[in-house]
């Protein structure tokens, strides 16, 4: 199960933050905070798997992660996902955004927090694995948007 | 067209946000938020109705807010008002809000859950995902309550949309694990399960998740998706990389469903049906085979999904470990991955070979491996693989490349990273000593562990050389000739300098006739390291001198002068104040043959359970221990009995860690006294330093807080060296000062010196032969040896019990100073309350002493107390230790129920955890009266007439305790063909279920 989906960029600023357990927010924002920590000090070039940090479960989770430009996508999950699906997963999840966005970068996501949420729900849901064809997720997406403009016309 | 145009943005969110972009300091933004809050509950509160474009607009804002860590605790209302609306961006809207700030006990919810209910029966799909979206993300047990029933029905409804049944399985999978008793399959399960073969491929992944985790928990009920999906697997193995068009990702044939569906496969074992079996093997195969052909795509996404989908045909693989040309391709493969040049296969590679190492097929072939792995260990750029390097060298370890893997794990440990540094110590010194034949070897890794980590190595680590050089006569000339050359170094670790105290302070005799060695020169080795030792060191060191005394009475003079000392005699720290005024007055009053006795080397330590093993599964999680070390564990803690005083010590310290924090425990922790006593013999009592052997009885009063000897001679503690738990022997017999024993028991047990001081007898291994003939019985002889004869007697109701130990005494010799105590070590201090009676302390020959054991089952328990008996005869000290057949069955109250009723509790108790199954070899014949005795005598009632198969038994009964009672039913089915049993427990607790499968399967 994915326990958190944490976006923050090279200054540990966050971009979007969604957990499918419950924390209270300060637990919440202090989980940032270390996941950020533990993420940003390591190289590039290692591998993109280590042990969670103490808040989120320690080593009973593994944080799985992928540095893109000047955000860091960070998925925190529990020992049933494969390490692998969960990396090809991030992939998905960005190319679509950059579908969405057209090359997308930090400004969308702190302009479009909205948007990225229902793209995520698309394809997460309650910390499982919903969908990860990206023409379905794009398809989704795009009838959401045909609704919201019908409506705003209406 | 990008589907969200950059145009279309709310205007006041981007000036918000760029405002508080532009804030120069923390407090300017919480300025510039605390502004917009005040506004958007204004314009919330406001009278005008606000339009839907607003409302999205103030809810941005809000998320943007609570993203920054700012709380939000208005609008919660107002989100919960959008879902009712009929336009698609208010209600989304609304959704996102409460998904992303109602957290699960929200007054709120049933307001909330009255919006999903309409959107769930409005039968348009965009609404009705967006309420399951909101189910699963909430996931709360009002909403479990609410909607448990309707979201299976929406599942598995032929007229459902394909998304929107993505949506209900993971809804119901969430609700699941939230309140899975509220969710209840039933009548759903057999089309749950066809769901496997839907066309659309996002519903069978889906609805993989949902089945493997209902399959965790009752595996019966969903065993008929195994050919399903080995079915649906092979087809996607075997496809060509375009038949499943948008689940082909990067050229791999759905790789994300592949994973899904090899994960399910592993919650059973392999299938029975030969034919697929065959065709599980032929998917596993290609799997193995694609892995060897060139890439299709030299992008990294193809080699990663190709990658994902063969990591978790080898976990499957090797979770079946029954196809041991399978396994050893899979190793092979493995094999490659740990040389590849992306980091993360080498790290799946480490990790999963770690599994892979504790199957007997393919150990030997993981071992091959061994120069890569230590490679890793040694150029890995990244921590995290570096650990996956150690982990599995611990893994692959066995006696035949032990002293390699020590070696490198040593030389590792000089440049290892900070974090992983206590853990290396500690397997580094688990491995030295399970594969030690040598124990100079021993001696010397543990001293290089010192010297290379000190500061990591925690207590437990130098306790355990200290134990084994105790208990090793061959290697204790040379630990101390070693240690004495360590201490030679300028600058050592303080650990080196206790472990040095202590085995110079025993053994140092056996160095002394090296002139380089001299008793002199050891005494001034050691006391140039005092002054710069924390103060348990420096008692220990004390007490390593006082021991010197004994040893080498040329140095008394030295050694007085140093104790004399106002820097020790009116230390500030009381501790050390007290050892130098009780080792001085020793010294100068004993005579040498008392400072002889009292001095006497340390005996033999009982064998244990290594706290450091202990200490490691703490770190680790059990997942991650060699399972023979699990083993051993087992074995040692069965034999581990020492004696003990159980009543006294239910309040001794339970965990390893507080050990040294008690070496100077104040005197509060003591339980009140029933008779005052002289406060300077409490003190001396405290200090837990002064060796004091059982002889001792037999000194007159050296000092003027006398009690001290008089008492000490009969409460005496154990080494607890290894703090896994206190072992106190008492003496009912003991002279004048017996009333106030249990008090000092206990405050020696609160105190255990880091110098341990002497057991008066070696206690021996834990008589255990007769142990499961007690199980379905309660009558016989327990234990008999050429003088002594144990009978019982016992009888219980509900979590209480009666036994009457008969002792027999078959010589003609009177048993002088007869004590029984029954020990409870552990954790089942705290499980099983054994009070026993007491009994007279002389047993004439021929004669027969009876001694009564009240017993109370306080919660269910796994290990066994331990009867401790101490006598003299003639004029040795007799020293017997039996295991006491107090086992969980006795507490059952059989039950009687019908064929209909049994099946009913039999499938509620269907939680994987709550069934405990063991097929096992026939050790007697089989007799169908015999075996029904046996069930009976086990306690539970044998229920006739019940199973379908007549040649099967069944039987139900309630384990009482004092907190809970446990429901347990038993099946038995003999297969007398092949002499094997079968047994199942299905109780409501894994460790009762546990418990009465082990003690009922070593029947038969």
């Amino acid at each position: 199960m994915i326990k958190a989906i944490l976006i923050f960029n090279n200054h540990g600023k966050p971009r979007l933050s969604k957990f499918y357990e419950h924390y209270s927010e300060d637990t919440e924002q202090q989980i940032i905070r270390e996941t950020f920590h533990l993420v940003s000090k390591r190289d590039e070039n290692v591998c993109n798997f280590l042990e969670g940090g103490m808040l989120i479960g320690g080593s009973e989770n593994k944080l799985i992660y992928r540095h893109y430009a000047t955000l860091y996508f960070v998925f925190c999950v529990d020992s049933s996902e494969s390490e692998l699906g969960i990396l090809d997963l991030i992939q998905v999840f960005v190319e679509t955004l950059d579908k969405c966005f057209e090359n997308v970068c930090e400004l969308d996501l702190i302009f479009h927090v909205d948007k990225v949420h229902n793209i995520l729900a698309e394809m997460v849901m309650g910390g499982m694995v919903l969908e990860t064809n990206m023409n379905e997720i794009i398809t989704q997406v795009d009838a959401q948007n045909k609704m919201e403009k019908s409506e705003v016309r209406l | 067209m990008p589907a969200v145009s950059k145009g279309d943005g709310m205007r006041g969110l981007a000036v918000f946000i760029s405002d508080i972009r532009n804030c120069k300091s923390k407090e300017a933004e919480i300025k510039r938020i605390n502004k917009e809050l005040a506004n958007i509950r204004s314009k919330f509160k406001g009278d005008k109705a606000l339009d839907g474009y607003s409302k999205k607009k103030y809810v941005c804002k809000l998320l943007f807010i609570f993203l920054l860590g700012h709380d939000i605790d208005f609008g919660h209302m107002e989100a919960v008002n959008l879902l009712s609306s009929n336009k698609y961006t208010e209600k989304q809207i609304g959704y996102l809000f409460i998904s992303v700030l109602v957290n699960s006990n929200s007054d709120l919810i049933s307001l909330i859950n009255n919006a999903i209910k309409n959107d769930l029966s409005s039968r348009n799909p965009t609404f009705m995902n967006l309420a399951l979206h909101c189910i699963a993300n909430v996931g709360s047990r009002e909403m479990a309550e609410a909607f448990a029933a309707e979201v299976p029905r929406i599942l598995v409804a032929g007229d459902t949309m394909d998304s929107v049944k993505q949506s209900a399985a993971l809804c119901l999978l969430r609700l699941n694990r939230t309140s899975p008793d509220l969710v209840l399959m039933g009548e759903w399960t057999a089309r749950v399960v066809h769901l496997l073969n839907d066309q659309h491929l996002g519903v069978v992944t889906a609805a993989t998740s949902l089945i493997t985790t209902l399959a965790q928990k009752s595996p019966e009920d969903f065993k008929t998706s195994v050919s399903l999906a080995v079915a649906r697997l092979s087809r996607i193995v075997s496809s060509a990389s375009t038949d499943l068009q948008d689940y082909t990702y990067y050229f791999v044939a759905a790789p994300w469903l592949s994973v899904k569906l090899l994960r399910l496969l592993q919650c059973y074992p392999p299938p029975e049906d030969g034919a697929i079996r065959g065709r599980l093997t032929e998917c596993l195969e290609t799997i193995l085979n694609k892995a060897q052909e060139p890439p299709k795509s030299k992008k990294v996404q193809h080699s990663n999904a190709k990658n994902a989908v063969l990591f978790e045909a080898i976990s499957l693989i090797i979770h079946h470990d029954s196809e041991p040309t399978l396994l050893v391709r899979a190793c092979n493969q493995l094999g490659q991955f740990l040389q590849h040049r992306e980091t993360n296969l080498r790290y799946l590679a480490l990790e999963s070979m770690c599994t892979l190492a504790s199957s007997e097929f393919s150990h030997e072939a993981v071992k091959t491996h061994i120069e890569t792995v230590i490679n890793a260990l040694k150029s890995e750029r990244d921590v995290s693989v570096r650990q996956r390097a150690v982990d599995l060298l611990y893994a692959m370890c066995d006696r035949s490349n032990a002293k390699q893997i020590v070696a490198e794990m040593l030389s590792y440990l000089e440049t290892a990273d900070y974090s992983i540094r206590e853990e290396i110590v500690l397997k580094v010194a688990i491995l030295a000593e399970k594969y030690a034949v040598d124990y100079t070897w021993y001696v010397d890794t543990i001293l290089n562990l010192i010297r290379f980590a000190g500061d990591y190595v925690s207590d437990e680590v130098w306790y355990r050389v200290i134990q084994i050089v105790i208990n090793r006569d061959e290697v204790q000339g040379y630990a101390a000739k070693t240690v004495f050359e360590a201490l030679q170094a300028p600058a050592c670790h303080e650990n080196l300098v206790k472990v040095g105290g202590y085995i110079l302070g025993e053994f140092g005799n056996l160095i002394a006739g090296d002139s380089r060695s001299s008793p002199l020169i050891q005494f001034d080795l050691l006391h140039s390291k005092f002054h710069l030792c924390s103060v348990p060191t420096r008692a220990l060191l004390l007490s390593a001198y006082i021991k010197f005394i004994n040893l080498f009475p040329e140095v008394k003079g030295t050694i007085q002068e140093v104790l004399r000392s106002d820097s020790q005699l009116r230390n500030a720290d009381v501790e050390l104040q007290q050892r130098a005024v009780e080792y001085l007055r020793l010294s100068s009053i004993a005579s040498t043959d008392i400072l002889a006795t009292v001095l006497e080397e340390m005996p033999p330590f009982p064998e244990r359970e290594s706290s450091i093993l202990a200490k490691l599964k703490r770190k680790k999680g059990p997942g991650n221990l060699h399972p023979d070390l699990d083993e051993n564990r087992k074995e040692r803690s069965a034999n581990g009995g020492t004696a003990d005083h159980s009543s006294t010590t239910s309040n001794a310290k339970s965990s390893p860690l507080s050990f040294v924090g008690d070496l100077l425990a104040p005197a509060s922790t003591a339980p009140p006294t029933n008779r005052p006593r002289p406060v300077s013999s409490s003190y001396l009592l405290q200090a837990p330093l002064t060796p004091i052997p059982l002889q001792a009885s037999a000194v007159p009063v050296l000092l003027s807080a006398g009690p001290l000897f008089q008492v000490a001679a009969s409460p005496t503690p154990s080494t607890d060296l290894l703090g896994l738990g206190s072992t106190i022997t008492t003496q009912n017999s003991a002279p004048p000062a017996s009333k106030g024993t249990s008090l000092l028991v206990d405050v020696f047990s609160e105190n255990i010196a880091a110098f341990p001081v002497e057991t008066p007898v070696a206690v021996g291994p834990v008589a255990d032969e007769n142990f499961s003939r007690f199980v379905c019985k309660n009558n016989g002889v327990l234990y008999e040896n050429q003088l002594l004869q144990i009978g019982l007697k016992s009888e219980f109701r509900q979590n209480l019990g009666r036994m009457y130990v008969f002792f027999g005494n078959k010589t003609s010799t009177q048993f002088m100073n007869f004590a029984a105590s029954v020990v409870c070590q552990d954790t089942l201090q705290a499980q099983l309350n054994v009070h026993a009676k007491p009994a007279d302390p002389t047993v004439d020959g021929g004669a027969q002493l009876q001694q009564i054991l009240n017993i109370e089952c306080m919660s269910d328990f796994v290990d066994a107390p331990v009867l401790n008996i101490q006598f003299r005869y003639g004029g040795t000290l007799q020293n017997v230790a039996v295991k006491l057949p107090i086992t969980l069955n006795k507490f059952f109250q059989p039950t009687e129920m019908t064929s209909q009723d049994f099946f009913q509790r039999w499938k509620q108790l269907g939680a994987p955890q709550q069934e405990v199954q063991k097929i096992f070899k026939a050790k007697h014949s089989m007799d169908t009266e015999v075996t029904k005795a046996k069930i009976m005598g086990f306690g539970a009632a044998l229920l006739d007439g019940v199973d379908p198969n007549p040649s099967n038994f069944v039987g139900a009964g309630v384990i009482h305790t004092k907190t809970t009672q446990v429901g347990c039913l038993l099946r038995l089915e003999p297969n007398t063909q092949a002499q094997m049993y079968r047994l199942t427990l299905r109780t409501s607790r894994d460790t009762v279920s546990q418990r009465l499968c082990d003690l009922l399967s070593e029947q038969f």
